[in-house]
Protein backbone atom coordinates (compact mmCIF):
# COMPACT_ATOMS: atom_id res chain seq x y z
CA UNK A 1 0.00 0.00 0.00
CA UNK A 2 1.30 3.40 -0.55
CA UNK A 3 -0.73 6.82 -0.83
CA UNK A 4 1.00 10.00 -2.71
CA UNK A 5 -0.81 13.07 -1.51
CA UNK A 6 0.22 16.96 -2.61
CA UNK A 7 -1.26 19.74 -0.47
CA UNK A 8 -0.56 22.62 -2.52
CA UNK A 9 -2.16 26.35 -2.32
CA UNK A 10 -0.70 29.89 -1.49
CA UNK A 11 1.39 30.29 1.86
CA UNK A 12 -0.42 31.07 4.35
CA UNK A 13 -3.27 28.84 3.99
CA UNK A 14 -2.21 26.22 6.02
CA UNK A 15 -0.96 23.90 3.35
CA UNK A 16 2.27 22.61 5.29
CA UNK A 17 0.55 21.88 8.30
CA UNK A 18 -2.41 20.10 6.19
CA UNK A 19 0.46 17.80 4.84
CA UNK A 20 1.94 17.76 8.58
CA UNK A 21 -1.56 16.18 9.99
CA UNK A 22 -1.78 13.66 7.20
CA UNK A 23 1.72 12.98 8.25
CA UNK A 24 1.27 12.83 12.23
CA UNK A 25 -1.83 10.30 12.01
CA UNK A 26 0.02 8.19 9.29
CA UNK A 27 2.95 7.88 11.85
CA UNK A 28 0.32 7.23 15.16
CA UNK A 29 -0.85 4.20 12.98
CA UNK A 30 2.46 2.31 12.71
CA UNK A 31 2.77 3.19 8.96
CA UNK A 32 5.64 4.54 7.08
CA UNK A 33 5.37 8.69 5.78
CA UNK A 34 7.04 11.32 4.47
CA UNK A 35 6.84 14.78 4.56
CA UNK A 36 8.85 16.94 2.34
CA UNK A 37 7.58 21.05 1.81
CA UNK A 38 9.21 22.56 -1.80
CA UNK A 39 11.27 25.35 -0.31
CA UNK A 40 12.57 28.26 -1.31
CA UNK A 41 11.59 31.40 -3.13
CA UNK A 42 8.55 29.81 -3.59
CA UNK A 43 7.49 29.88 0.20
CA UNK A 44 7.43 33.70 0.09
CA UNK A 45 4.22 34.34 -1.68
CA UNK A 46 3.66 32.22 -4.65
CA UNK A 47 2.52 28.38 -4.99
CA UNK A 48 3.34 26.31 -1.69
CA UNK A 49 3.06 22.90 -1.95
CA UNK A 50 4.43 19.77 0.38
CA UNK A 51 4.19 15.78 -0.63
CA UNK A 52 2.86 13.48 1.86
CA UNK A 53 3.81 9.48 0.93
CA UNK A 54 1.86 6.92 3.13
CA UNK A 55 3.13 3.44 3.12
CA UNK A 56 3.06 0.27 4.22
CA UNK A 57 6.62 -0.84 4.13
CA UNK A 58 9.89 1.68 3.30
CA UNK A 59 9.49 4.38 1.87
CA UNK A 60 11.92 4.78 -1.42
CA UNK A 61 11.48 8.35 -3.14
CA UNK A 62 9.69 11.04 -0.86
CA UNK A 63 8.65 13.35 -4.23
CA UNK A 64 6.25 11.27 -7.13
CA UNK A 65 5.53 12.92 -10.47
CA UNK A 66 2.21 11.66 -10.45
CA UNK A 67 0.50 11.48 -7.16
CA UNK A 68 -2.34 9.77 -6.57
CA UNK A 69 -4.23 12.19 -4.91
CA UNK A 70 -4.00 16.33 -4.61
CA UNK A 71 -5.55 19.38 -2.73
CA UNK A 72 -5.73 22.03 -4.27
CA UNK A 73 -6.61 24.55 -2.90
CA UNK A 74 -5.91 27.84 -5.25
CA UNK A 75 -5.72 28.35 -9.28
CA UNK A 76 -2.33 27.98 -9.82
CA UNK A 77 -2.68 24.24 -7.93
CA UNK A 78 -5.21 23.26 -9.65
CA UNK A 79 -3.67 24.14 -13.11
CA UNK A 80 -0.18 22.91 -12.24
CA UNK A 81 -1.14 19.42 -10.63
CA UNK A 82 -5.17 18.55 -12.17
CA UNK A 83 -3.16 16.95 -15.05
CA UNK A 84 -0.71 15.17 -13.11
CA UNK A 85 -3.03 13.13 -11.05
CA UNK A 86 -2.82 9.44 -11.39
CA UNK A 87 -5.87 8.10 -13.39
CA UNK A 88 -8.09 7.03 -10.92
CA UNK A 89 -6.73 9.61 -8.68
CA UNK A 90 -8.52 11.78 -6.77
CA UNK A 91 -8.28 16.01 -6.42
CA UNK A 92 -9.83 17.81 -4.12
CA UNK A 93 -10.73 21.17 -5.31
CA UNK A 94 -10.91 24.81 -3.60
CA UNK A 95 -13.93 26.60 -5.35
CA UNK A 96 -13.30 29.61 -3.06
CA UNK A 97 -10.27 30.25 -5.04
CA UNK A 98 -10.74 29.20 -8.32
CA UNK A 99 -12.71 30.12 -11.21
CA UNK A 100 -13.25 27.20 -13.23
CA UNK A 101 -13.96 23.58 -12.69
CA UNK A 102 -11.58 20.73 -12.75
CA UNK A 103 -11.37 19.39 -16.62
CA UNK A 104 -10.64 15.79 -16.23
CA UNK A 105 -13.29 12.63 -16.16
CA UNK A 106 -10.78 9.90 -15.45
CA UNK A 107 -10.25 10.76 -11.65
CA UNK A 108 -12.38 11.69 -8.86
CA UNK A 109 -12.74 15.19 -8.20
CA UNK A 110 -14.51 16.89 -5.34
CA UNK A 111 -15.35 20.73 -5.57
CA UNK A 112 -15.96 22.57 -2.20
CA UNK A 113 -15.78 26.05 -1.15
CA UNK A 114 -13.54 25.60 1.92
CA UNK A 115 -13.30 29.23 2.54
CA UNK A 116 -16.51 29.32 2.92
CA UNK A 117 -17.68 26.27 5.10
CA UNK A 118 -14.66 27.10 6.79
CA UNK A 119 -15.90 30.90 7.89
CA UNK A 120 -19.64 29.18 8.39
CA UNK A 121 -18.43 26.89 11.30
CA UNK A 122 -15.69 28.69 13.24
CA UNK A 123 -12.89 30.10 11.22
CA UNK A 124 -11.73 30.96 7.39
CA UNK A 125 -8.29 29.86 8.61
CA UNK A 126 -9.40 26.52 9.18
CA UNK A 127 -10.09 26.05 5.49
CA UNK A 128 -6.98 23.49 5.26
CA UNK A 129 -8.89 21.81 7.46
CA UNK A 130 -12.12 21.70 5.22
CA UNK A 131 -9.66 20.29 2.62
CA UNK A 132 -8.01 17.17 4.70
CA UNK A 133 -11.75 16.49 5.74
CA UNK A 134 -12.46 15.90 2.23
CA UNK A 135 -9.75 14.01 1.20
CA UNK A 136 -10.15 11.60 3.77
CA UNK A 137 -13.87 11.17 2.55
CA UNK A 138 -12.35 10.64 -0.95
CA UNK A 139 -9.47 8.51 0.11
CA UNK A 140 -9.86 6.59 3.52
CA UNK A 141 -6.26 6.19 4.38
CA UNK A 142 -7.49 6.46 7.92
CA UNK A 143 -11.29 7.02 9.58
CA UNK A 144 -11.68 10.97 10.47
CA UNK A 145 -11.77 10.14 14.18
CA UNK A 146 -8.21 8.89 13.77
CA UNK A 147 -6.79 12.48 12.28
CA UNK A 148 -9.09 14.17 15.07
CA UNK A 149 -7.38 12.41 17.64
CA UNK A 150 -3.57 12.97 16.02
CA UNK A 151 -4.26 16.89 15.78
CA UNK A 152 -5.15 16.58 19.62
CA UNK A 153 -2.27 14.58 20.83
CA UNK A 154 0.54 16.73 18.58
CA UNK A 155 -1.18 20.34 18.97
CA UNK A 156 1.03 21.98 21.56
CA UNK A 157 -0.89 23.09 24.69
CA UNK A 158 -0.60 26.96 23.76
CA UNK A 159 -2.46 26.16 20.34
CA UNK A 160 -5.08 24.40 21.96
CA UNK A 161 -7.76 26.76 21.39
CA UNK A 162 -7.78 26.29 18.01
CA UNK A 163 -8.77 23.08 18.33
CA UNK A 164 -12.18 23.43 18.50
CA UNK A 165 -12.83 25.07 14.84
CA UNK A 166 -9.97 23.08 13.40
CA UNK A 167 -12.52 19.73 14.37
CA UNK A 168 -15.59 21.30 13.14
CA UNK A 169 -14.14 21.89 10.03
CA UNK A 170 -12.86 18.54 9.62
CA UNK A 171 -15.83 17.50 10.29
CA UNK A 172 -17.23 20.01 7.45
CA UNK A 173 -15.48 19.24 5.08
CA UNK A 174 -15.85 15.35 5.55
CA UNK A 175 -19.41 15.48 5.41
CA UNK A 176 -19.72 17.74 2.86
CA UNK A 177 -18.21 14.97 0.30
CA UNK A 178 -19.54 12.16 2.01
CA UNK B 1 11.05 5.61 23.26
CA UNK B 2 8.35 6.69 20.72
CA UNK B 3 8.69 8.01 17.33
CA UNK B 4 8.47 11.64 16.53
CA UNK B 5 7.85 13.27 13.53
CA UNK B 6 11.14 15.30 13.00
CA UNK B 7 12.98 17.12 10.35
CA UNK B 8 15.96 16.20 9.14
CA UNK B 9 18.40 19.40 10.23
CA UNK B 10 16.88 19.05 13.96
CA UNK B 11 17.30 15.43 13.60
CA UNK B 12 20.53 15.52 13.45
CA UNK B 13 21.51 18.40 15.42
CA UNK B 14 19.31 17.11 18.23
CA UNK B 15 20.93 13.26 18.12
CA UNK B 16 24.48 15.36 18.23
CA UNK B 17 23.50 16.84 21.25
CA UNK B 18 21.98 13.71 22.72
CA UNK B 19 25.53 12.25 21.83
CA UNK B 20 27.03 14.36 24.17
CA UNK B 21 27.72 17.52 21.92
CA UNK B 22 30.05 20.17 24.16
CA UNK B 23 30.14 22.63 21.27
CA UNK B 24 28.71 23.85 17.93
CA UNK B 25 30.20 26.56 16.17
CA UNK B 26 28.55 27.74 12.59
CA UNK B 27 26.85 30.18 10.01
CA UNK B 28 23.36 29.90 8.66
CA UNK B 29 22.93 28.70 5.26
CA UNK B 30 20.25 27.38 3.27
CA UNK B 31 19.49 24.74 3.11
CA UNK B 32 20.63 23.81 6.81
CA UNK B 33 19.74 26.32 8.57
CA UNK B 34 17.60 24.75 10.98
CA UNK B 35 20.18 22.65 12.65
CA UNK B 36 22.23 25.86 13.48
CA UNK B 37 18.73 27.67 15.37
CA UNK B 38 18.30 24.62 16.90
CA UNK B 39 21.27 24.62 18.13
CA UNK B 40 21.37 28.24 19.03
CA UNK B 41 18.06 27.44 21.46
CA UNK B 42 19.20 23.79 22.89
CA UNK B 43 22.92 24.22 23.53
CA UNK B 44 22.60 27.38 25.82
CA UNK B 45 19.60 25.80 27.70
CA UNK B 46 21.87 22.69 28.44
CA UNK B 47 25.02 25.21 29.41
CA UNK B 48 26.80 24.07 26.32
CA UNK B 49 28.84 26.32 23.96
CA UNK B 50 27.18 27.61 20.98
CA UNK B 51 28.73 30.52 18.63
CA UNK B 52 26.97 32.08 15.38
CA UNK B 53 30.72 32.75 14.11
CA UNK B 54 31.15 35.84 11.72
CA UNK B 55 31.78 33.24 8.71
CA UNK B 56 32.46 29.91 7.97
CA UNK B 57 36.04 30.71 8.17
CA UNK B 58 35.31 31.60 11.63
CA UNK B 59 33.53 28.65 12.56
CA UNK B 60 35.67 25.81 11.69
CA UNK B 61 38.60 27.18 13.56
CA UNK B 62 36.84 27.66 16.73
CA UNK B 63 35.52 24.09 15.30
CA UNK B 64 39.58 23.28 15.41
CA UNK B 65 40.25 25.29 19.20
CA UNK B 66 37.63 23.48 20.71
CA UNK B 67 38.34 19.83 19.30
CA UNK B 68 41.75 20.40 20.48
CA UNK B 69 40.28 20.27 24.15
CA UNK B 70 38.94 17.00 23.64
CA UNK B 71 35.38 18.13 23.44
CA UNK B 72 33.03 16.91 21.48
CA UNK B 73 32.60 19.15 18.54
CA UNK B 74 30.59 19.77 15.77
CA UNK B 75 29.52 21.95 12.35
CA UNK B 76 27.22 22.00 9.87
CA UNK B 77 27.12 23.80 6.73
CA UNK B 78 25.97 23.48 3.33
CA UNK B 79 28.01 22.87 -0.14
CA UNK B 80 29.39 27.10 -0.76
CA UNK B 81 29.97 27.16 3.10
CA UNK B 82 32.05 23.91 3.74
CA UNK B 83 33.80 25.07 0.45
CA UNK B 84 34.93 28.03 2.65
CA UNK B 85 36.00 25.22 5.84
CA UNK B 86 38.38 23.42 3.25
CA UNK B 87 41.34 25.04 5.03
CA UNK B 88 40.26 24.32 8.73
CA UNK B 89 39.78 20.93 7.47
CA UNK B 90 42.79 20.17 6.42
CA UNK B 91 44.65 21.77 9.84
CA UNK B 92 42.38 19.34 11.43
CA UNK B 93 43.08 16.54 9.60
CA UNK B 94 47.17 16.92 10.22
CA UNK B 95 46.05 17.93 13.83
CA UNK B 96 44.53 14.49 14.48
CA UNK B 97 41.42 16.22 16.08
CA UNK B 98 38.11 14.37 16.20
CA UNK B 99 35.42 16.48 14.81
CA UNK B 100 32.23 16.13 13.28
CA UNK B 101 31.08 17.94 9.97
CA UNK B 102 27.57 17.47 8.60
CA UNK B 103 27.39 18.90 4.74
CA UNK B 104 23.55 19.64 3.61
CA UNK B 105 24.81 19.46 0.21
CA UNK B 106 22.71 22.16 -2.57
CA UNK B 107 23.57 22.65 -6.17
CA UNK B 108 26.71 23.91 -7.76
CA UNK B 109 29.33 24.51 -8.33
CA UNK B 110 29.51 27.82 -6.86
CA UNK B 111 26.71 29.33 -4.58
CA UNK B 112 24.69 27.83 -7.18
CA UNK B 113 20.81 26.82 -5.99
CA UNK B 114 19.67 25.46 -2.64
CA UNK B 115 18.20 22.70 -4.69
CA UNK B 116 19.04 19.26 -3.41
CA UNK B 117 22.13 17.92 -5.18
CA UNK B 118 24.61 15.22 -4.55
CA UNK B 119 28.11 17.34 -6.11
CA UNK B 120 30.43 17.15 -3.48
CA UNK B 121 31.15 13.57 -3.56
CA UNK B 122 34.69 14.18 -4.49
CA UNK B 123 35.01 16.93 -2.76
CA UNK B 124 34.28 14.88 0.45
CA UNK B 125 35.61 11.59 -0.66
CA UNK B 126 38.35 12.51 -2.97
CA UNK B 127 39.61 16.38 -2.23
CA UNK B 128 38.23 19.20 0.07
CA UNK B 129 41.51 20.75 2.03
CA UNK B 130 45.08 19.99 0.97
CA UNK B 131 47.39 17.43 1.68
CA UNK B 132 46.93 13.23 2.19
CA UNK B 133 44.39 12.85 4.58
CA UNK B 134 40.71 11.24 4.24
CA UNK B 135 38.09 11.82 7.02
CA UNK B 136 35.12 9.23 7.04
CA UNK B 137 32.15 9.83 5.00
CA UNK B 138 28.43 8.88 5.70
CA UNK B 139 25.54 9.04 3.71
CA UNK B 140 22.33 8.09 4.99
CA UNK B 141 19.25 7.83 3.42
CA UNK B 142 16.36 8.47 5.92
CA UNK B 143 15.86 10.57 9.09
CA UNK B 144 16.10 7.47 11.36
CA UNK B 145 19.84 6.69 9.48
CA UNK B 146 20.82 9.79 9.90
CA UNK B 147 20.12 10.21 13.84
CA UNK B 148 21.73 6.85 14.15
CA UNK B 149 24.85 7.69 12.11
CA UNK B 150 25.40 11.04 14.55
CA UNK B 151 25.13 9.72 17.23
CA UNK B 152 27.52 7.05 16.60
CA UNK B 153 30.02 9.57 14.35
CA UNK B 154 31.70 11.14 17.59
CA UNK B 155 32.76 7.68 18.76
CA UNK B 156 34.11 6.97 15.42
CA UNK B 157 35.47 10.49 15.57
CA UNK B 158 37.38 9.98 18.66
CA UNK B 159 38.23 6.32 17.71
CA UNK B 160 40.38 7.21 14.95
CA UNK B 161 41.18 10.78 15.88
CA UNK B 162 39.63 11.85 12.06
CA UNK B 163 37.29 13.99 10.66
CA UNK B 164 33.69 12.26 10.41
CA UNK B 165 31.68 14.05 7.37
CA UNK B 166 28.23 13.18 7.25
CA UNK B 167 26.94 14.31 3.97
CA UNK B 168 22.85 14.16 3.17
CA UNK B 169 21.26 16.66 0.90
CA UNK B 170 18.92 19.74 0.92
CA UNK B 171 15.93 17.15 0.57
CA UNK B 172 16.96 15.15 3.69
CA UNK B 173 17.29 18.68 5.51
CA UNK B 174 14.35 19.55 4.70
CA UNK B 175 12.29 16.43 4.77
CA UNK B 176 10.15 14.95 7.94
CA UNK B 177 9.72 11.05 8.55
CA UNK B 178 9.12 9.11 11.82
CA UNK B 179 12.10 8.59 14.03
CA UNK B 180 13.22 7.59 17.23
CA UNK B 181 15.72 10.17 18.88
CA UNK B 182 18.28 7.97 21.15
CA UNK B 183 18.93 8.73 25.28
CA UNK B 184 21.30 11.32 26.33
CA UNK B 185 24.66 10.20 27.14
CA UNK B 186 26.45 11.55 29.71
CA UNK B 187 28.66 14.92 28.77
CA UNK B 188 32.78 12.96 29.22
CA UNK B 189 34.02 13.86 32.23
CA UNK B 190 38.07 13.17 31.27
CA UNK B 191 40.37 14.40 28.49
CA UNK B 192 41.92 12.44 26.50
CA UNK B 193 46.04 12.04 26.78
CA UNK B 194 46.69 14.55 23.98
CA UNK B 195 44.17 17.32 24.77
CA UNK B 196 45.09 20.89 25.41
CA UNK B 197 43.87 21.91 28.63
CA UNK B 198 46.31 23.45 30.53
CA UNK B 199 49.34 21.27 31.88
CA UNK B 200 49.83 21.90 35.54
CA UNK B 201 52.23 19.34 36.62
CA UNK B 202 52.90 17.42 33.95
CA UNK B 203 54.52 17.80 30.28
CA UNK B 204 52.56 20.27 28.20
CA UNK B 205 50.92 18.50 24.76
CA UNK B 206 51.26 20.11 21.98
CA UNK B 207 48.95 20.47 18.78
CA UNK B 208 50.02 22.26 15.44
CA UNK B 209 48.93 21.38 11.92
CA UNK B 210 52.75 23.23 11.36
CA UNK B 211 55.69 20.59 10.98
CA UNK B 212 58.69 22.08 9.77
CA UNK B 213 60.56 18.84 10.09
CA UNK B 214 59.71 17.16 6.94
CA UNK B 215 61.14 13.74 7.97
CA UNK B 216 59.26 14.03 11.34
CA UNK B 217 56.42 15.00 9.03
CA UNK B 218 56.37 12.34 7.12
CA UNK B 219 55.77 10.29 9.57
CA UNK B 220 52.76 12.30 10.50
CA UNK B 221 51.71 11.25 7.23
CA UNK B 222 51.91 7.41 7.37
CA UNK B 223 50.69 7.73 10.87
CA UNK B 224 47.20 9.39 9.20
CA UNK B 225 47.38 6.29 6.71
CA UNK B 226 47.96 3.39 9.22
CA UNK B 227 44.65 4.50 11.02
CA UNK B 228 42.89 5.44 7.50
CA UNK B 229 43.98 1.63 6.88
CA UNK B 230 42.35 0.59 10.09
CA UNK B 231 39.16 2.28 9.06
CA UNK B 232 39.36 0.60 5.74
CA UNK B 233 39.29 -2.36 7.37
CA UNK B 234 36.62 -2.08 9.92
CA UNK B 235 34.31 1.00 9.03
CA UNK B 236 32.73 -0.11 5.52
CA UNK B 237 28.75 -0.02 5.55
CA UNK B 238 26.01 -0.52 2.84
CA UNK B 239 22.64 -1.63 2.63
CA UNK B 240 21.03 -4.24 0.24
CA UNK B 241 17.51 -4.64 -1.15
CA UNK B 242 16.36 -7.42 -3.08
CA UNK B 243 19.83 -8.37 -4.68
CA UNK B 244 19.16 -12.08 -3.62
CA UNK B 245 18.36 -13.44 -6.90
CA UNK B 246 18.92 -10.34 -9.02
CA UNK B 247 20.63 -10.36 -12.21
CA UNK B 248 20.76 -6.70 -12.16
CA UNK B 249 22.02 -3.95 -9.46
CA UNK B 250 20.98 0.16 -9.27
CA UNK B 251 23.71 1.39 -7.08
CA UNK B 252 22.67 4.98 -5.60
CA UNK B 253 23.68 6.67 -2.13
CA UNK B 254 21.46 8.71 -0.02
CA UNK B 255 18.51 9.96 -1.51
CA UNK B 256 19.57 9.26 -4.92
CA UNK B 257 19.43 5.47 -3.49
CA UNK B 258 16.23 5.96 -1.92
CA UNK B 259 14.71 7.24 -5.17
CA UNK B 260 16.11 4.39 -7.14
CA UNK B 261 14.42 1.70 -4.67
CA UNK B 262 11.24 3.09 -5.89
CA UNK B 263 12.31 2.28 -9.61
CA UNK B 264 13.49 -1.08 -8.73
CA UNK B 265 10.36 -1.92 -6.99
CA UNK B 266 8.77 -0.66 -9.78
CA UNK B 267 11.05 -2.75 -12.30
CA UNK B 268 10.42 -6.02 -10.13
CA UNK B 269 6.64 -5.54 -10.76
CA UNK B 270 7.71 -5.70 -14.41
CA UNK B 271 9.99 -9.27 -13.93
CA UNK B 272 13.18 -7.30 -14.27
CA UNK B 273 15.21 -9.27 -11.44
CA UNK B 274 17.03 -5.83 -9.75
CA UNK B 275 18.09 -4.73 -7.02
CA UNK B 276 19.66 -2.27 -5.07
CA UNK B 277 22.91 -1.63 -3.64
CA UNK B 278 22.90 1.79 -1.21
CA UNK B 279 26.70 2.17 0.23
CA UNK B 280 26.53 4.12 3.57
CA UNK B 281 29.82 5.07 3.73
CA UNK B 282 31.24 7.02 0.87
CA UNK B 283 34.52 6.76 2.50
CA UNK B 284 36.10 3.96 3.28
CA UNK B 285 34.44 3.19 -0.29
CA UNK B 286 32.76 -0.35 -0.23
CA UNK B 287 35.45 -1.72 -2.82
CA UNK B 288 35.35 -5.51 -2.23
CA UNK B 289 31.90 -5.39 -2.28
CA UNK B 290 31.30 -3.36 -5.51
CA UNK B 291 33.78 -6.16 -7.00
CA UNK B 292 31.68 -9.04 -5.32
CA UNK B 293 28.81 -7.25 -6.92
CA UNK B 294 30.45 -6.40 -10.23
CA UNK B 295 30.84 -10.00 -10.58
CA UNK B 296 27.66 -11.37 -9.53
CA UNK B 297 25.26 -9.29 -11.77
CA UNK B 298 24.75 -8.90 -15.57
CA UNK B 299 24.91 -5.24 -15.19
CA UNK B 300 25.15 -2.12 -12.96
CA UNK B 301 23.24 1.11 -13.38
CA UNK B 302 25.11 4.00 -11.01
CA UNK B 303 22.62 6.94 -10.27
CA UNK B 304 23.76 9.96 -8.64
CA UNK B 305 22.44 13.40 -7.90
CA UNK B 306 25.52 15.06 -9.78
CA UNK B 307 27.48 14.19 -13.54
CA UNK B 308 28.92 10.96 -12.11
CA UNK B 309 31.39 11.23 -9.50
CA UNK B 310 30.37 8.02 -7.36
CA UNK B 311 30.35 6.16 -11.04
CA UNK B 312 33.99 6.82 -11.27
CA UNK B 313 34.68 4.26 -8.13
CA UNK B 314 32.09 2.23 -9.01
CA UNK B 315 33.86 2.40 -12.25
CA UNK B 316 37.02 1.53 -10.44
CA UNK B 317 36.20 -2.13 -8.96
CA UNK B 318 33.81 -3.06 -10.91
CA UNK B 319 34.25 -2.29 -14.41
CA UNK B 320 36.30 -5.08 -16.04
CA UNK B 321 33.53 -7.54 -13.65
CA UNK B 322 30.28 -5.78 -15.23
CA UNK B 323 28.83 -3.46 -18.17
CA UNK B 324 28.56 -0.05 -16.05
CA UNK B 325 25.17 2.31 -17.26
CA UNK B 326 24.93 5.81 -15.47
CA UNK B 327 22.33 7.92 -15.08
CA UNK B 328 22.33 11.34 -13.19
CA UNK B 329 20.72 14.47 -12.34
CA UNK B 330 22.79 17.82 -11.88
CA UNK B 331 22.66 21.15 -10.44
CA UNK B 332 19.94 21.02 -8.13
CA UNK B 333 17.42 18.80 -10.24
CA UNK B 334 15.68 15.09 -8.13
CA UNK B 335 15.68 12.54 -10.21
CA UNK B 336 11.99 10.91 -10.61
CA UNK B 337 11.57 6.76 -10.16
CA UNK B 338 9.95 7.01 -13.67
CA UNK B 339 13.43 8.10 -15.27
CA UNK B 340 15.57 4.91 -13.09
CA UNK B 341 12.77 3.12 -14.24
CA UNK B 342 13.33 3.59 -17.81
CA UNK B 343 17.26 3.24 -17.08
CA UNK B 344 16.46 0.01 -15.32
CA UNK B 345 14.74 -1.23 -18.08
CA UNK B 346 17.42 -0.15 -21.04
CA UNK B 347 20.21 -1.71 -18.71
CA UNK B 348 18.10 -5.13 -18.98
CA UNK B 349 17.61 -5.21 -22.37
CA UNK B 350 20.06 -2.77 -24.02
CA UNK B 351 24.28 -3.89 -24.75
CA UNK B 352 26.23 -1.41 -23.10
CA UNK B 353 28.96 -0.46 -25.32
CA UNK B 354 32.70 -1.59 -23.62
CA UNK B 355 34.48 1.08 -25.24
CA UNK B 356 32.46 4.66 -24.38
CA UNK B 357 32.83 5.81 -20.82
CA UNK B 358 29.07 5.58 -19.46
CA UNK B 359 29.04 9.51 -18.73
CA UNK B 360 29.73 10.23 -22.21
CA UNK B 361 26.82 7.77 -23.28
CA UNK B 362 24.73 9.11 -20.52
CA UNK B 363 25.40 12.49 -21.26
CA UNK B 364 24.18 12.03 -24.97
CA UNK B 365 21.17 10.75 -23.96
CA UNK B 366 19.99 13.26 -21.19
CA UNK B 367 21.06 16.15 -23.12
CA UNK B 368 19.15 15.11 -26.18
CA UNK B 369 16.18 14.36 -23.68
CA UNK B 370 16.43 17.70 -22.95
CA UNK B 371 16.74 19.28 -25.96
CA UNK B 372 20.35 20.43 -25.57
CA UNK B 373 23.23 20.92 -27.87
CA UNK B 374 26.74 21.33 -27.05
CA UNK B 375 30.03 21.48 -29.33
CA UNK B 376 31.44 17.93 -29.47
CA UNK B 377 34.00 16.96 -27.25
Amino acid sequence: MQNEIIVSGFGGQGVLFGGQLLAYTAMDHGLHVTWIPSYGPEMRGGTANCTVIIADEEIGSPLVRRPGAVIAMNKPSLDKYEQLVKPGGVLIVNTSMVDRSAEREDINVVSLPANDIAEQVGSSKSLNMVMVGALLSALPVFPLEAIIESMDIHTPERNKRFLPDNVKALRAGFNHSA
Amino acid sequence: MTKELIKGNIAFAEAAIRAGLQAYFGYPITPQTEALEWMSGRMPELGRAFVQAESELGAINMVYGSACTGARTMTSSSSPGISLMQEGLSYIATSEVPVVVVNVMRGGPGLGNIAPAQSDYNQAVHGGGHGDYSPIVLAPANIQELIDITYESFDLAEKYRCIVMIAIDGSMGQMMEPAELPPFREIKKEHPAWAIVGAKGRKPNLICSLNIDEVEHEKVNLRLLARWNQIRKNEVRFKEYYLDDADFAVVGFGTAGRIALSAVRAAREKGIKVGLFRPVTLAPFPEKQIEALAARMKGLLVVEMNTGQMLDDVMRFGKDLSPVRFYGRPGGVIPLPEEILREIEALATETIPADIHPRDLWFDRLTAELGLTYEAA
